[in-house]
């Protein structure tokens, strides 16, 4: 190729195209570049006004023009802390009976229909939420927690049905199909000899799962884990349908509180006055980058994980 | 056998049960879902509902067939914007650029494909509705458009990448050119994975909502071009879901019914067409 010139190869439209796709690949890039610029810049009034006082006030008053994100970083904390506490065991189960014991057939079905599950759109959830799980919420779920276990602070107080709890059994059924295809492929790909030798030394089949192959993945389990954590964190619609939408930081699940993406998902269209937008927009890039982070790390962990398995069986 | 390894025995018998167990619950969400929005739904998907505007607020009746046309529109504009961006993106990383340029607009795409479709929703707004002043179609398409870019690209290069050498190198060795190889021979025989990643793309940004909320907003009439506000399935659903009438809320189960339908369906149909007939030898 480099033999021959440069207007031979223009001739026969390989420069063209070669140009025509690198704009086009440019523009991913300029586009992403852009997205954190103008997070940036129309946050500025916010940024500039509040500080770094705007993570630890806890009023949010459009009347008064002040405007503190503590309460939604609560909520978005607290909603994701609590999915990924319904989410992870029942998601690594799954996932080690999809990747370790079902036939290949059964398991290929059955991660067909997660991955279905996956493509459900949250608005969809979130209706479900609203009709069924806040229903349940108040005649099953706040009764049950309620009665025993009502001196722990965490399942203090009166249940309105929508709030941090519901909201976080939602997000857990929404996070559940990433973690379960991603665990999956991380089992799949750790070697066969490390079953076996576990087998070999005489361990039964549990065990060898839970002592040699689970942690033998561990990174890249851990690794669906951030990536569900990323996703409950941006969450918007399921979330906004049944958190309650007030900006309240309590102790008790059952209370109703709000969240990054729901605030900003409610309140946007109406703020009227620039410091109010600006501040929504400001969240926005606070959202931004926790999920940037947690994204970051996520890919990290299952790509070391992946490059673990390729290494010890070649 | 002694007591203890008739415990291991049990033990492990137990915990396997139980995984088989967690798989089961997670699967049947599925047909949970399914089956309430049949139960919930089904009755009200009927004539009105494809070819009739929403009635006025307090009264009974009336569809969402603005909803249904400004969603169809809403995505053929998204597709025309983000398809051929990631489509072309994607060839440009996996035939013509050295690993230093591939691997920043890997990143890029990567972490575009991470932000929260609420962000996009913020982006797309300061971007499109802020200088033209106003909610549209094509603000809200932009949005969509913007969220089908990492998903096509990424499985374009990924699907290029994986069309076996020999292929590459018998066009070449017929003389033709790069581009000629690329344009005749590799896409060809990648096109029913790029195909895929397109309507897995379609499929999961026809239910998004938040990006919709401020840049297409929402419409209770036929919107009008491609820039003026505009109803959408998803949006619809979030505003009947939440609102206090019955009437209201026994439509959103019936949009929601169709929009899940449809969205399982381009999933089904884009599966299937990657599991027959493949030209690409997968990994």
């Amino acid at each position: 190729m480099g033999s021959r010139s440069f207007l031979s190869r223009l001739r026969e439209g390989d420069e063209i195209a070669r140009l025509i796709t690198l704009i086009f690949a440019a523009m991913v890039v300029l586009i992403t570049l852009l997205l954190v610029y103008e997070l940036w810049v129309n946050s500025t009034l916010a940024r500039h006004k509040f500080g770094l006082s705007f993570f630890v006030t806890r009023v949010w008053d459009p009347v008064t023009d002040e405007y503190g994100a503590l309460p939604f970083i609560y909520g978005t904390l607290v909603t994701s802390a609590v999915a990924l506490f319904l989410a992870v065991p029942l998601g690594i189960g799954a996932s080690i009976f999809l990747a370790e014991l079902a036939p290949p057939r059964i398991s290929d079905t059955l991660q067909f229909f997660i991955d279905l599950l996956a493509a459900v759109p949250s608005v969809i959830y979130g209706l479900l939420g609203i009709f069924i799980v806040v229903p349940l919420m108040r005649t099953v779920i706040y009764p049950a927690l309620n009665k025993p276990l009502g001196f722990l602070p965490i399942f203090k107080g009166p249940s309105y049905g929508v709030g941090f709890l519901t909201a976080g059994i939602v997000l857990a059924i929404m996070v559940i199909p990433y973690i379960i295809s991603v665990s999956r492929e991380v089992l799949l790909s750790v070697p066969r000899d490390q079953r076996e030798a576990a087998l070999a030394l005489g361990s039964t089949r549990w065990e060898s799962t839970w002592k040699v192959v689970v942690p033998f993945a561990k990174t890249g389990i851990m690794g669906s884990i951030f990536l569900a954590l990323a996703r409950a964190l941006g969450e918007t619609m399921a979330v906004t349908m049944v958190i309650g939408n007030t900006p309240t930081i309590s102790a008790s699940l059952f209370s109703p509180g709000d969240s990054i993406a729901s605030v900003i998902a409610n309140q946007f269209t109406e703020a009227t006055g620039d410091l109010y937008l600006q501040s929504l927009i400001g969240l926005g890039l606070v959202l931004f980058l926790l999920t940037f982070v947690i994204n970051g790390l996520a890919r990290l962990l299952i790509i070391v994980t992946t490059e673990k398995g390729s290494k010890v069986s070649n | 056998m002694n007591a203890r390894l008739r415990w291991r025995k049990l033990v492990s018998n137990f915990m396997l049960t139980m995984t088989g167990v967690c798989a089961f619950v997670c699967v049947s969400v599925l047909f949970l879902i399914l089956g309430y929005l049949l139960f919930n739904g089904g009755t009200s998907v009927n004539w009105n509902f494809f070819t009739k505007l929403p009635a006025p607020v307090g009264e009974v009746g009336g569809g969402m067939a603005n909803a249904i046309v400004g969603s169809a529109k809403l995505l053929l504009a998204a597709s025309l914007f983000g398809v051929p961006v990631g489509f072309l993106g994607g060839i440009y990383l996996a035939e013509f650029s050295g690993t230093a340029v591939a691997s920043v607009v890997r990143y890029a795409a990567d972490l575009l494909n991470g932000v929260p479709s609420i962000v996009i929703g913020i982006f797309a707004y300061s971007l499109v509705v802020l200088p033209f002043k106003h909610f549209s179609t094509f603000a809200g398409a932009f949005a969509l458009g913007l969220m089908m870019i990492p998903i096509t690209l990424r499985s374009t290069e990924e699907f290029l990448g994986a069309v076996p050498r020999m292929l590459r190198e018998g066009a070449m060795a017929l003389g033709a050119s790069k581009w000629k190889t690329i344009s005749t021979v590799i896409v060809p025989a990648a096109y029913r994975g790029i195909l895929t990643a397109i309507l897995l793309a379609l499929a999961r940004v026809a239910g998004e909502t938040a990006p919709l909320l401020f840049t297409a907003f929402g419409n209770r009439f036929w919107s009008n071009g491609w820039n003026n506000p505009t109803a959408s399935l998803p949006v619809m659903i979030f505003t009947y879901a939440v609102s206090p009438y019955e009437d209201w809320h026994r439509q959103a189960w019936a949009a929601g019914l169709v929009l899940l339908g449809l969205i399982l369906i381009i999933n089904i149909l884009a599966r299937t067409i990657l599991s027959r007939g493949i030209a690409v030898p997968r990994g």
